[in-house]
């Protein structure tokens, strides 16, 4: 598409953090709630109140800068960003400027097997506004509501260095974010609930020099994809001005998710002056080593190291791996079915890659086509553990292991107990194999007949016809081998 | 009785309604019945609290009677300026903009004042906002001054000033954010106290410079101002601000006397240009101070020049931001408008009075980008050079005594057309805000036309003790707060 052009993207992510209070003031941050319920006079901007910063917000932020390799800063001041807006109840926002909680941090990326380290300029914290309804369903208004619940909901905004040099990169470094986010359990990065998201600045530049092209910013991407698309329609856009002996000019960007194109929505020259001050109202914040050091040592197992650990410690291939930690909690999810399995398998090691197969393979398959999360999973993880345990124990075979699946992802009903209700037990009685396999040879002559003659393969139409025969219970193995044996005699 | 009861101080009244030798409904009646006789004079009250304050009396004497514990303001009436929020009752800035705003909450000040039992008569007049020094920027009515009805009370807190020199209330809360307590106690000869930043909780007070903003106490006498401290003093985890430190109690050494006291003179407060009658009362102050025992020292303050300045850029900064909530979004005034921006213009643009809308465009201007750095980072240096002088002051004295304003409370609209005058009314005050120190107003006598003079005390953070201890012994070897006016 382009060889000219060297593409330079940075992005702005917010994310919400995870606390139950709201970042000044104790309501509730519940999404689900009825509008302008979760509110007081604190968040809706009452005169005479006044903030007090939930600590618990700032453990998350220091917590994720740690994640990313950030310098954290001893001291950090709380600033005002102002603006007029009615989803804003202050009119100002209590952000950061100078001396966020965070600076300096990186984060890998790999696209296409190359992995590439991400800087990170810095991450501060932040109140989340309000949310404005304009309609009702199809019905449009001539007025706007205003929904407070949001408004204080703490957030985090993480800032890129511009080292992104594709779309593509840019969609790696959110998916590398959010997964790491997660991890850190500092956030549920939701994006339907608009708990994660993004702003894109984006030049082009031709290759070789060395000053950077004017950037346009891109706002309303509401899906890792979405960013996506709306980087390639602006890299296209920009290079078509640039060949076309144009000059991009700075400006505020808005992507259309349906006409599938970006949208002017303000230029350099109606940017606004937000008039940041440090708030007198928050005194500046000390952190001292011992609470750096207390949420060094609190931080959950980040991504490299899990990974690290299911390879050496368990044996896992690196391909599951990667596919395994890329979502913490499918991560999450192959650690609680494998600890069930363990309960009941003879080798660990076995079980480990059973479970990663039957996750991989059947699981992420079946949510896949359900466009489910694994999150969302009809099966609960302990349930898987228990049917690989029916598997190693050899209970049932993998054929029937298969059809117990099918009824599991219905209704997450214990494989033990279809097992019992179903009558799957499987057949390994020696002495019921030989009876059924003789049977089946006295009954198929011909094949028998091929076979002898030298067509070897011909003992998979017998195999079938005992498997027929004892409704899919009998073991396969044992059905082979008695087959063997009582054909070669 | 009445004409006993609304001289009597506060500390007298509490003592009297704990021992039932009077009534908290009959005190709080007394009250009343002097705002129906000269407030309508005076013009001291935005809302009078009648059924609120006998209901609170009832429930005082209530208390009393079944010989429950008791707070140290059982049953004593209190004005409180109508910036600060009583939940349920009418807080309106003095503006148009929240003329018909109900609080929804109480202010911390107001939980621990009905905690120690105080009762709210009523809500007294300020400057709109509390930006002004004459209420004359109300947008309802300027506050006359009790001892001459010609003159301002003095500002913002006029109405606290006036309604307790009125005898009106017997304490008032204003607030300070440049002198705006001392000053208008200056103005109607009582005392006036603006304690250290972040010795009171802001919480609940509305917002004009969250900097140097401090709730504090007003009253005829020293003690009755200790007492209220006393009560609304300490850290609050409301409002980040507050320091969390003991809190000492201020009666406990206010008779301690100022033998071998070191008083401070700052040479740049004693002006050639300084009123001929401030002077003189000065003067005789420091004369009983010597006479108490106590040494004086001239210091330098040496940025004071840049104090004006440096003031009106950081408040009217803080002011831009604090005052933009006020957009008629959600509560307060809102014009008839098409639009958003014509919600906005409209509604703040006839919600607001001129003074405030002056001082929301010169905070404005100074955070603007390109701006930000020659105004209000400027400012943000000087004020710390200005806090370092009193710092270094410190060393050598206990306390720093100088004049509460530059002249006794002029004519209502003397100066209201010269807002660069009107500004130069806070010369003396508003250092002692910017350093966050703790300072008061008490009396010192009374110009040639009656019109009263106040003398000011600084000291250390938070070192109230010393400050109150210093004019408690100047009161008592002085009548000032005796004298009564004619009304």
């Amino acid at each position: 598409m382009n060889n000219k052009y060297e593409v330079i993207i940075g992005l702005e992510v917010h994310s919400q953090i995870k606390t139950k209070t709201k970042i000044f003031c104790n309501c509730s941050t519940d999404f689900h709630s009825q509008p302008n319920t979760n509110i007081c006079p604190v968040c809706t901007g009452q005169p005479g109140v006044l903030p007090v910063l939930n600590k618990h917000a700032v453990e998350l932020i220091v917590r994720t800068g740690l994640a990313l390799d950030c310098t954290i800063n001893k001291k950090s001041v709380f600033a005002r960003k102002q603006y007029f807006y009615p989803d804003l109840p202050k009119n100002y926002q209590i952000s950061q400027y100078e001396l966020p909680f965070c600076e300096h941090g990186k984060i890998n990326i790999t696209v296409d097997g190359k992995t590439k380290s991400i800087g990170i300029t810095r991450i501060h914290l932040e109140e989340d506004a309000g949310k404005l309804i304009h309609d009702i369903g199809s019905r449009q208004l001539d007025y706007s509501l205003a929904d407070y619940n949001r408004t204080g909901v703490p957030l985090m905004e993480i800032v890129s260095e511009p080292d992104m040099r594709s779309p593509q990169e840019a969609a790696a470094y959110l998916e590398s974010l959010k997964n790491l986010i997660e991890y850190v359990e500092a956030s549920d990065c939701n994006m339907e609930e608009g708990k994660f998201r993004c702003d894109a600045n984006i030049s082009i530049r031709p290759f070789g020099q060395k000053e950077f092209g004017t950037k346009a910013e891109l706002k309303n991407m509401n899906s890792i994809s979405g960013v996506q698309e709306a980087l390639s329609y602006e890299v296209e856009r920009q290079i078509e001005i640039v060949e076309s002996g144009g000059r991009v000019i700075q400006e505020t960007r808005t992507w259309d998710p349906n006409e599938k194109v970006t949208k002017s929505m303000r230029s350099k020259e109606n940017a606004h002056d937000y008039r940041y001050f440090p708030d007198p109202d928050l005194v500046p914040v000390n952190l001292d080593d011992e609470f750096i050091d207390n949420i060094k040592k609190n931080i959950p197992e980040l991504p490299e190291a899990r990974k690290a650990r299911l390879i050496n410690d368990l044996g896992l291939s690196e391909y599951d791996t990667n596919i395994i930690i890329s979502d913490k909690a499918l991560a999450d999810y192959y650690e609680t079915a494998l600890n069930t399995a363990n309960k009941g398998a003879k080798e660990p090691a076995a079980a480990a890659k059973t479970v990663a197969n039957w996750i991989i393979t059947e699981l992420l398959g079946k949510l896949n086509n359900s466009k489910l999360t694994i999150k969302e999973s009809p099966i609960s993880p302990e349930n898987i553990g228990k049917l690989v345990i029916l598997i190693s124990k050899g209970t049932i075979s993998g054929k029937i292991a298969k059809t117990i699946f099918e009824d599991m992802f219905k209704d997450n009903k214990d494989p033990e107990v279809i097992v019992k209700e179903k009558g799957l037990v499987q057949i390994s009685d020696a002495g019921e194999i030989v009876k059924v396999c003789q049977e089946a040879i006295d009954e198929n002559a011909k094949i028998v007949a091929d076979y002898k003659s030298g067509k070897k393969s011909a003992i998979g139409a017998l195999v079938g016809a005992v498997m027929k025969k004892s409704k899919g219970k009998a073991n396969p193995q044992m059905v082979n081998k008695t087959l063997t044996e009582l054909l070669n005699k | 009785m009445n004409s006993d009861i609304i001289k009597m101080t506060a500390t007298e009244l509490a003592a009297k309604i704990k021992s039932k030798e009077l009534s908290s409904v009959e005190v709080t009646k007394a009250f009343l019945g002097r705002i129906k006789e000269v407030d309508p004079k005076i013009k001291a009250y935005v809302s009078v609290c009648e059924d609120y304050a006998l209901k609170q009396a009832q429930q005082s004497d209530d208390k009393i009677a079944k010989g429950e514990n008791v707070g140290v303001l059982e049953g004593v009436p209190i004005a409180i300026k109508d910036n600060i929020l009583i939940k349920d009752i009418r807080m309106t800035a003095s503006s148009k903009i929240l003329e018909n705003y109900i609080a929804p909450y109480d202010a911390t000040v107001i939980t621990k004042l009905k905690d120690a039992g105080a009762v709210f008569v009523g809500k007294a007049n300020l400057d709109e906002f509390a930006m002004g020094s004459s209420t004359e920027n109300s947008a309802f009515f300027t506050t006359r001054n009790p001892w001459n009805t010609e003159h301002i009370p003095g500002g913002s807190s006029g109405g606290s000033a006036s309604a307790v020199g009125a005898m009106t209330a017997p304490l008032a809360l204003g607030t300070d954010t440049g002198g705006s307590i001392r000053q208008p106690a200056s103005c109607c000869g009582i005392v006036g106290v603006k304690p250290t930043y972040g010795r009171v909780s802001r919480f609940g007070a509305v917002a004009f410079a969250s900097s140097l903003d401090q709730i504090g106490p007003m009253s005829k006498t020293v003690e009755d101002s200790a007492l209220l401290l006393n009560v609304i003093a300490g850290h609050d985890t409301k409002d980040s601000t507050s320091i969390n430190i003991d809190v000492p109690n201020y009666l406990s050494t206010i008779k301690d006397g100022v033998k071998g006291l070191k008083i401070g003179l700052p040479k740049e407060y004693f002006i050639d240009g300084l009123d001929a009658d401030v002077k003189a009362s000065l003067d005789k102050s420091i004369e009983v101070y010597k006479n108490l025992g106590a040494e004086f020292v001239e210091i330098s303050l040496p940025h004071t020049d840049y104090a004006v300045a440096v003031y009106y850029i950081i408040c009217c900064s803080e002011a831009s931001a604090n005052l933009a909530r006020y957009d008629g979004v959600r509560y307060g005034f809102r014009a008839d408008c098409n639009n958003l921006l014509d919600e906005y213009q409209k509604s703040r643009g006839q919600g607001f009075g001129a003074e405030v809308k002056r001082r929301i465009m010169l905070g404005t201007y100074a955070l603007s980008a390109g701006y930000y750095d020659a105004l209000y980072g400027k400012s943000q240096k000087v004020r710390t050079l200005i806090k370092q002088d009193f710092e270094k002051a410190f060393e050598k004295v206990d306390i720093i005594l100088t004049p509460s304003a530059p002249t006794p409370a002029f004519k209502i609209g003397e100066k209201s057309s010269d807002p660069l005058q009107m500004y130069l009314s806070d010369i003396f005050t508003i250092s002692c805000n910017l350093a966050a120190i703790p300072g008061m107003s008490l009396p010192c006598g009374f110009s040639q036309k009656g019109i009263p003079i106040g003398m000011q005390l600084l000291a250390k953070p938070f070192d109230e003790q010393t400050m109150f201890k210093t004019a408690y012994a100047y009161e008592q070897a002085t009548a000032w707060h005796k004298e009564f006016p004619k009304i």
